[in-house]
Parts: structure tokens; C-alpha cells; sequence
């Protein structure tokens, strides 16, 4: 759905050249929710204002929805729908007749536009609202109205800019659920996002760009096991150190010790390793009290790649 | 036709913002009013003054006024531009296939109307006090009010694109409409002034304006003065477009 290589941006500002983005190749396949993480100003908003030919690259090719960006960059703008941070609705206007002058503009008949207007009103649920002017509307119902805008020409693929800042935690749960439906129609979104929990909860897969380079990319469990894998800690009563030495000779386990009474054990793939553990512990006979699986977070990913915590960066 | 299509469906769209609103239209007329109500009766007194041209105060005065309103008129939508590239509304048109052009002439088109509405108003209100005008003459009037309207609102939408802050934009405009004004003779005939001043003010599309709207309303309809009048106002608009067209269809940061 989309394909890029060596997408660079350069801003020129009183004699320096800022380079914004530096060179991204990345592949979004079709149906996926593709997410873009990094913290504010790593490039991600110029990428896709590139990827939407708001911004002419400097360097580099792209496809987007199978047209290219610098020669047809006519056809690309009618099969993608384009949702920015900055919103987009004019506050005088009913959110109705928003849609409907979207539909308009990408050709659609004046029956057509209405019809997909109140279809879109239906189903982000904004009947209460569509007929009042937007300047009315909440933060999420504003939000959803701009979601609204970008789908009335059923693109193919959907960029939302950093959807649910400064969206409330419900309204931000109601976002997601509306992404994934995107995705269930067979839309394929391609979102940025400064938080971790949303790249996680949300994503098929995603890329991490930090200073207009991508210093990672892969599914959200993927990336994480880059890292140090999956660790699993258990607690045993008795034959803690036989059981070290046992956990030690297996090949799945990378790594092993002892860290505050616990056993600890690194592993590629905690799903599977665990019941491994469990079948070992039984056979030697040695009793388990507790077992537990954690997972590094992405942020220790980005921390890893970029030496700085996301967390902070964002803060 | 694209590009109309495109056109009429922005301009239906301005056109409904702006009657939400109509507020800007009447404070936009506010002005041109007070000058016919409080400063062209000075003018009465000095109508027979030599050096003032003939045809009475208010048909001397009126066209000026016209002049001004297209000027005035069209560098203030710079502000309201500026308000849709905040809310988003700009970009979100630019990511879809509409014609860029249409992007410029519908909310151009929206201005103009503007513009004749209030020149018709302002006439209407000045006939009471003495303005004496034909049918073709104010047809041709309209026609050169939304010359001017089409050059100016196309520069000031340019310049807002570039400049992207009210606080960018107002002192910019304020301080480029002075000395247009100025050196139009909008408020007493440039003819009446020192050569050199004179000789400034030939530089000044909206000068030619004035004398062309100016003839028009002393019944000299074809005045080489009111043709070359309407050809520079007609060359304004060509290059408004084009500059304005071009901002809107260039990525801006």
C-alpha cells in the first residue's frame, strides 16, 4: 500500500539546512494498521504530509495506493483519506454539510454526498450533532467529524495524524475501537503517535523514527523481543541453585541468574518456554511457588535505539 | 467542466460561511459610509475651487470611495484565510483532487460578490446627496470594483498563505493599503498636487483606477482614460491569479 525509499525532507532557515527527515524506507502492506512512533519533531508529521503530497520530498520515491507520489501524485490524492492534527472543519459549518461538500469535491453527486454523509454520521455516532455547526462539538465528536471528512470518498488508505492527542481515556478507547472497524472494512491506516500504549494496543506493526531516521520497525511484539527477548521469574523454595543449572543447559534459555531471591531466565518466546520450564521444574522435582512473564515495553526499544527514553521526550 | 465544477462548489461554501456571519460585510461598508457622511460634505465647499475636476462633489468623490472599498475589502480576507489554514481547512482541501485554482477563484468569487453588493449599497446611499449616474456607467463601475476585488483578493491570499499569522499579516497590509491610498487620489484628485507627487503615483494601478472610475462617473464612458484604466486593472487581476493560484498549490511547511 505503500512503499518508500530514501524519503527525505530538507527545510532550509536563514542560511541552515534542517533536515527533517533523513531517508525513511518503509513498507505498509494492504489491511494493516501501520503505526508511526517518535517523539515530537522526529519527523513523523513531515513524512506524512509527504506521503499525502502536502510537502514535495527532496530526495527519494514512494508509491502510496499503488500510484506514484511524485509523478501521479493527482491519482494518489484520490485514493487516500488524510486526517490532520490541526482538524478540519470550519467552525460555522454543520458537520453535515461538511461531509457533503467532501463528498463533492471528489466527484460525487449531490444525492451520493448525502447519503454517505448520514451513513458516516451513523456509524461514528454523531446523529445528535451532525446538524449543529462544528464549533459546538467536544473534543472527540470533533474528532470523529474530521475521521468522517477523511472517509467519505472510501479511500483505501487512511493517515491519521497523531489521532487521539488530547483526546479524554474514553474518548481516546472510542478512537481505537473506530480504527480497528477502519481496518475490519479493509481499510488500511497508516497512523503516527507519540504514545507507547497506543502504538502497542493499536498497531499491526509499526516503525519507530527517532531524529528523521527509522531506528526500528516490525510488530509490536517483534520489536520488543529485539530487545533482551521475554523474562520469565520464578519462584522456587528448595534446589534454587539446581535448578539454575538445570534452566542454564537448556537451548531456549539465553540467559539465566539470580536477582533478588528470584530465578530469572531469559528467553526468545515466553509463550512457549514457559510450559518447557514447567515440564523441567516437575521432572527434577523441584517445586515452583510462583511463575511470571513480563515483557519489555516499547519503550525500552526506543531506549535501546536512541539511548533517551520516549517517556521523557514526550514529557 | 472541472475546474468551474471545483469553483462553485467553493464559492457555495464561502458563500454559506459568510452569511452565517454577514457582520464582516456591513463593518467592511461601515467605512466608505462615514467618508460619504462626514467627509464629502467638506468637499461641497471646495467643488468649485479651481484645480477640482468637474462633475460635482459626489460624482467626484463616490468613485473614490468605490476604489477604496475594492481595496480595503479585498486585503481583509487575508485575515479570514488565515483563520481556515488554523483550523485545518486548507490543508484538508489541499489533500483532496480539487483544482488549486478553483481554491483561489471560489473564495475570489465570494469577494467580488461581496464587493458589488456593497458598491451597489454604497451608490444607492449616495444618490440622495447629489450622485448623478447611468446604467452602463455603474455596470462598467461594477466591472472595474471586481477587477480590483479579483487582483487584490488573489495578492492578499498569497500573502496570507506565506505569512500564516495575523500577526505577520496585519501590520504588512496596513502599512502597504496607506500609501496605495494615498497616491490613488481617492480622497482630493492627485492633479491638483506637485508633479512629483504625480509622478509617483502613475506607478500605482490604483490611481489608474480612480481616474478611470472617476471619468466613468462624469459620463465619459469611452475615455481612453477608463480603457486603460480597466487594462491595468484587468493585468492586476492576470498576475493576482497567478500568484495566488501558484501559493495555493505549493506545499507550504
Amino acid at each position: 500500500m505503500i512503499e518508500t525509499h530514501g524519503l527525505r525532507r530538507t527545510f532550509k532557515t536563514r542560511g541552515s539546512t534542517v533536515e527533517a527527515v533523513a531517508g525513511v524506507d518503509l513498507e505498509v502492506r494492504e489491511g494493516e494498521i501501520f503505526g508511526f512512533l517518535g517523539p515530537n519533531g522526529a519527523g513523523k508529521t513531515t513524512t506524512l504530509r509527504m506521503l499525502s503530497t502536502l510537502l514535495p520530498p527532496t530526495g527519494g520515491e514512494a508509491r502510496v495506493a499503488g500510484a506514484d507520489l511524485r509523478r501521479e501524485a493527482a491519482r494518489v490524492r484520490e485514493r487516500i483519506g488524510y486526517v490532520s492534527q490541526a482538524g478540519s472543519s470550519a467552525p460555522e459549518v454543520r458537520g453535515r454539510d461538511e461531509l457533503v461538500i467532501q463528498g463533492r469535491v471528489y466527484g460525487m453527486s449531490k444525492r451520493d454526498a448525502s447519503a454517505r454523509a448520514a451513513e458516516l454520521l451513523a456509524t461514528l455516532e454523531l446523529n445528535d450533532c451532525g446538524d449543529r455547526p462544528t464549533k459546538t462539538y467536544s473534543g472527540g465528536q470533533k474528532r470523529r467529524l474530521d475521521i468522517g471528512i477523511g472517509l467519505m470518498h472510501r479511500p483505501k488508505l487512511l493517515f491519521l495524524d497523531e489521532p487521539t492527542t488530547g483526546l479524554d481515556p474514553q474518548s481516546r478507547a472510542r478512537m481505537w475501537e473506530e480504527v480497528r472497524r477502519l481496518r475490519s472494512g479493509g481499510t488500511t491506516v497508516f497512523l503516527t503517535t507519540h504514545y507507547l500504549e497506543e502504538a502497542d494496543a493499536l498497531c499491526d506493526r509499526l516503525a519507530i523514527i527517532d531524529h528523521g531516521r527509522i531506528v526500528a520497525e516490525g510488530t509490536p511484539n517483534e520489536l520488543k523481543r529485539q530487545v533482551a527477548g521475554d523474562v520469565i521469574t520464578l519462584g522456587v523454595d528448595g534446589g534454587r541453585d539446581r535448578a539454575l543449572e538445570l534452566l542454564r543447559s537448556q537451548s531456549f534459555v539465553r540467559e539465566a541468574g539470580i536477582e533478588a531471591e528470584e530465578l530469572r531466565i531469559y528467553v526468545d518466546h515466553g509463550e512457549s518456554a514457559m510450559p518447557q520450564v514447567l515440564r523441567i521444574m516437575d521432572a527434577a522435582d523441584i517445586p515452583l511457588s510462583t511463575m511470571a512473564l513480563s515483557r519489555p515495553s516499547l519503550d525500552d526499544v526506543f531506549l535501546r535505539q536512541t539511548g533517551r527514553s520516549l517517556r521523557e521526550t514526550a514529557a | 467542466m472541472k475546474l468551474a465544477r471545483d469553483t462553485w462548489l467553493i464559492f457555495q461554501r464561502q458563500m454559506s460561511i459568510l452569511l452565517h456571519n454577514p457582520a464582516w460585510v456591513i463593518i467592511g461598508l461601515a467605512q466608505p459610509v462615514m467618508y460619504l457622511l462626514l467627509f464629502a460634505p467638506l468637499l461641497k465647499s471646495f467643488a468649485n475651487a479651481p484645480g477640482f475636476p468637474p462633475g460635482g462633489a459626489y460624482n467626484v468623490f463616490v468613485p473614490g470611495l468605490l476604489i477604496q472599498l475594492g481595496l480595503f475589502g479585498a486585503t481583509g480576507v487575508g485575515f479570514g484565510l488565515i483563520a481556515e489554514l488554523r483550523a485545518g481547512v486548507v490543508e484538508r482541501f489541499r489533500v483532496t483532487p480539487v483544482s488549486r485554482l478553483a481554491l483561489l477563484l471560489g473564495r475570489a468569487a465570494r469577494d467580488i460578490t461581496t464587493l458589488i453588493v456593497q458598491s451597489l449599497l454604497l451608490m444607492l446611499l449616495a444618490i440622495p446627496f447629489g450622485l448623478s449616474v447611468t446604467i452602463s456607467g455603474v455596470v462598467i463601475m461594477l466591472g472595474l470594483v471586481a477587477l480590483i476585488g479579483l487582483g487584490m483578493a488573489s495578492i492578499a491570499y498569497a500573502v496570507a498563505l506565506a505569512l500564516r499569522s495575523e500577526d505577520a499579516y496585519a501590520p504588512l497590509v496596513f502599512s502597504a493599503s496607506l500609501p496605495l491610498l494615498l497616491l490613488s487620489g481617492v480622497l482630493l484628485p492627485i492633479d491638483a498636487g506637485p508633479a512629483w507627487l504625480k509622478a509617483v503615483a502613475t506607478f500605482n494601478p490604483l490611481f489608474h483606477a480612480v481616474k478611470a472610475a472617476r471619468d466613468l462617473f462624469n459620463s465619459h464612458g469611452g475615455d481612453p482614460d477608463v480603457v486603460r484604466g480597466l487594462v491595468i486593472m484587468a493585468i492586476l487581476a492576470l498576475v493576482g491569479v497567478l500568484v495566488g493560484a501558484r501559493s495555493f498549490s505549493r506545499a507550504v511547511a
